[in-house]
């Protein structure tokens, strides 16, 4: 396997998914045999405010700080988390954020840009809360890091096994892939 | 794809789970964040294995619970976060009175006062240098990882028993809400209370016995304490854990610990590519200090440099180990702040050159 | 090796004190229904700290008001023991409301012996969550003051009430009708627990003669005029599962 480094950040408020995305997203990197971490902040603020969770994904070397200042990858799914965030991402990294969250953002030189309509693809599917997987579908075909049956097939580990909420969860990520 | 023989838990479950493989027969505890995967995990895996979970009423009686627990010989613990373990100070002061062994885990978070539920380190005073009245020490482990949280609790257990003296396992929010892969690989233990030469379980057979850490006759409680003492010692001999990484021939050398230690070992390797010799030091046992393993690393010219989420607390036992203050520095932050490694860095780079 | 409950020897109490009473009531009890082997006793901070000293079973000392707490996680790892707590007004109603109010209202199978004299004797005759309005003690000088110290607490009424008890009783032992009264309450808090009733308390109005009277004969008086008025006697609970 080739060396690599990425260091996810995925935000937005409480009740997006935003644990759950970083969750499998750390559950995916363990399956493929890369080390990682995920450090989740959620609770602190008031409700409104921002939750993230923080991802280190990366081989062969061991990670050491599983806290992340400036993200090679960026997944943003509300206003106050792209306002917060988005002058921290890393030279070379990636923003991929939620059409929802912002009709358009300033362009940030050295970053790559994608803004996917999650939420729209959440609400086609009846149910809001899916524009977390969307948001990872879209990743898997932008960064390749996770085909989309890998992050297909680590879905039972973050619900439990419910399979009306991985079917639900599988179709968000399909079509998040498809989007882009 | 390699298929992992790993599961991946938060810190705060893999506690929990070395302390069921380590045979733990009690749990006792009040939910206080950022612990509370940690007490709703142990409701579910006591219950699994038929062992005794209570949610107390407060963190006085969660510790309490432990003692009556602990002296009829079962392996008991008890976990929290700051406020709480401020509150259980007493019931800690008993046990090492009364000679009884307990797990006790501290998932530090933001203080003084109700604080924050951020990660901190500031409770590492109150840990090493006695938290409750009276002459006592107890051994405290500070993980700096998940697998470490496992292992530290699974561990604990036998330090406290061997010395009938409760031990400690002093996390942060981080380590304990972050989640990593961790290989459970340990055997699963189990002890036998009936076996114990000093548990109460009732004296059929036996003369009665009682478990006490009042002594009013002249002298006796000095005795008692120089006993104490002598385990203290022992424990000071034989309990030192701490971990290196990349001291040899390093310039400069971080201390730190659990958070933190992640944090500068992350600067270790930052630094080393722009042709600093950095090093770190990471204290896993912060009492007993590994003081002498410290004072061996300095070569006479090496700078130390003491990073932690506090106000600087470990530094005093830094500066006790180096004893020259001038080549000790140090970077904190307070209030559940997570120190920066461009921060870190900054600082570091700046006293090497002035060196 | 004696095989009674109460060890020989003198106790440290004072003359007239009721614990020398309640502890020979509870040790008479324990071998009565044959259980010191199984018996694990959890003695309080007050006056009788010093219980372990008298008493020929298992016994440890807990943390001030605690006692509850530590009972029931002995009782819930060994549930064929007989474990109970022995507890003064101090312990039990003032800085152990927390403890013994929950370990009650869980109905933790344990019993607890609740003894109140009215005052804190081993600290000098102070204030107790249980002394009588108008009483002398070393910090109500001019007597409790409703407005400054509150009102007298009834402890057995309070555990009365909650629903994980099953077995409330208060007793006096300031005469011998009374003290009969009192071991056959013990013996049937003791029972409850060892049928697996579930939690049971007894309050043994006892006197210290050494604060707030000038004689031994003076305190009886006023338990039997004034307190046992204040503090009736009775069973206040039986219930079975």
């Amino acid at each position: 396997m080739k060396a690599f480094k990425e260091s996810i950040l995925c935000a937005g408020h409480g009740g997006q998914g935003i644990v759950s995305m970083g969750k499998l997203l750390a559950y995916a990197g363990m399956q493929a045999g890369y080390q990682v971490t995920f450090f989740p902040s959620y609770g602190a603020e008031v409700r409104g405010g921002t939750a993230h969770s923080m991802v280190r994904i990366q081989y062969p070397e061991a990670i050491a700080n599983p806290v992340i200042t400036h993200p090679t990858v960026a997944i943003i799914m509300n206003k106050p988390s792209l306002d917060k965030f988005l002058g921290r991402i890393a030279p070379g990294g990636v923003l991929l954020y939620d059409a929802a969250a912002a009709e358009k953002i300033p362009e940030k030189t050295g970053v790559t840009i994608k803004k996917i309509p999650c939420t729209a693809i959440a609400l086609k599917l009846k149910d809001k809360r899916v524009a977390n997987m969307a948001a990872l579908g879209s990743l898997s075909k932008i960064k390749g890091l996770f085909s989309l049956q890998e992050l297909i097939q680590c879905l039972p580990f973050i619900f439990s096994g419910k399979q009306d909420l991985i079917e639900k969860n599988t179709e968000a990520l399909r079509q998040g892939f498809n989007e882009v | 794809m390699t298929p992992a023989k790993k599961i991946l838990i938060t810190g705060n479950e893999a506690c929990g789970e070395g302390a069921v493989t380590a045979g733990c027969g009690f749990y006792a505890g009040y939910p206080i964040t950022p612990q509370n995967e940690l007490t709703a995990y142990m409701s579910k895996r006591m219950d699994e294995c038929g062992r005794v979970f209570i949610q107390s009423e407060s963190e006085l009686a969660a510790i309490n619970m432990v003692l009556g627990a602990s002296l009829t010989g079962e392996r008991a613990m008890t976990t929290s976060s700051s406020p709480g373990i401020s509150l259980m100070q007493e019931g800690i002061s008993y046990l090492a009175g009364c000679q009884l062994p307990a797990v006790i885990v501290n998932v530090m978070r933001g203080g003084p006062g109700l604080g924050n539920i951020a990660a901190s380190q500031a409770d590492y005073f109150q840990a090493t240098k006695g938290g409750g009245h009276g002459d006592y020490n107890m051994v405290i482990l500070a993980p700096a990882g998940v697998q470490e949280m496992f292992e530290c609790t699974y561990e604990a257990f036998d330090i406290a028993e061997r010395y009938r003296n409760p031990v400690m396992i002093l996390s942060d929010g981080i380590i304990g809400q972050m989640m990593e892969p961790i290989e459970v690989r340990y055997p699963q233990k189990s002890v036998d209370p009936d076996k114990s030469p000093w548990a109460l379980r009732g004296c059929k057979g036996r003369e009665s016995r009682s478990i006490r850490s009042l002594f009013l006759k002249e002298g006796a409680l000095e005795e008692w304490n120089r006993d104490l003492q002598r385990k203290f010692r022992t424990m000071e001999a034989k309990e030192v854990r701490y971990e290196t990484y990349k001291t040899g021939g390093a310039r400069l050398i971080f201390v730190a610990y659990g958070t933190s230690a992640r944090i500068c070992r992350a600067v270790v390797d930052k630094l080393r590519q722009e042709g600093v010799k950095a090093g770190l030091f990471r204290p896993v046992s912060l009492w007993p200090f590994p003081y002498k393993k410290l004072k061996g690393l300095d070569k006479g010219t090496t700078v130390f440099f003491d990073v932690e989420m506090s106000a600087g607390q470990m530094l005093y036992d830094v500066r006790l180990a180096v004893a020259d203050d001038s080549r000790v520095l140090f970077h904190g932050r307070m209030g559940g702040g997570v120190p920066e490694e461009a921060d870190i860095i900054n600082i570091a780079k700046k006293a090497v050159k002035r060196k | 090796m004696s095989d009674k409950a109460l060890k020989d020897g003198p106790m440290h109490y004072c003359p007239g004190c009721g614990h020398t009473m309640a502890h020979k009531l509870v040790c008479d009890v324990i071998d009565g229904l044959g259980v010191r082997e199984r018996t694990i006793g959890i003695a309080p901070v007050g006056c009788a700290v010093l219980a372990y000293d008298y008493w020929n079973f298992d016994v440890t000392e807990a943390p001030h008001g605690r006692c509850p707490a530590v009972a029931t996680a002995i009782k819930r790892l060994l549930p064929d023991r007989v474990v109970f707590t022995y507890q003064g007004d101090g312990d039990l109603a003032a800085i152990g409301t927390s403890e013994i109010i929950h370990t009650a209202n869980r109905g933790e199978n344990i019993t607890t012996v609740f003894v109140n004299n009215g005052v804190y004797g081993m600290t000098g005759g102070q204030l107790a969550p249980t002394t009588m309005l108008g009483q002398k003690t070393a910090t109500t000088i001019k007597g409790r003051d409703v407005r400054r110290d509150g009102y007298p607490l009834k402890i057995a009424e309070l555990i009365a009430l909650l629903p994980g008890t099953r077995y409330v009783e208060r007793v006096s032992i300031h005469t011998k009708a009374g003290v009969e009264r009192a071991a056959e309450a013990l013996r049937t808090a003791f029972k409850v627990q060892m049928d697996g009733r579930g939690f049971s308390l007894v309050e043994i109005v006892a006197v210290c003669p050494t604060y707030g009277a000038r004689s031994v004969k003076e305190a009886y008086d006023r338990v039997e005029n004034e307190i046992i008025k204040f503090y009736p006697l009775g069973i206040l609970k039986d219930e079975g599962l």
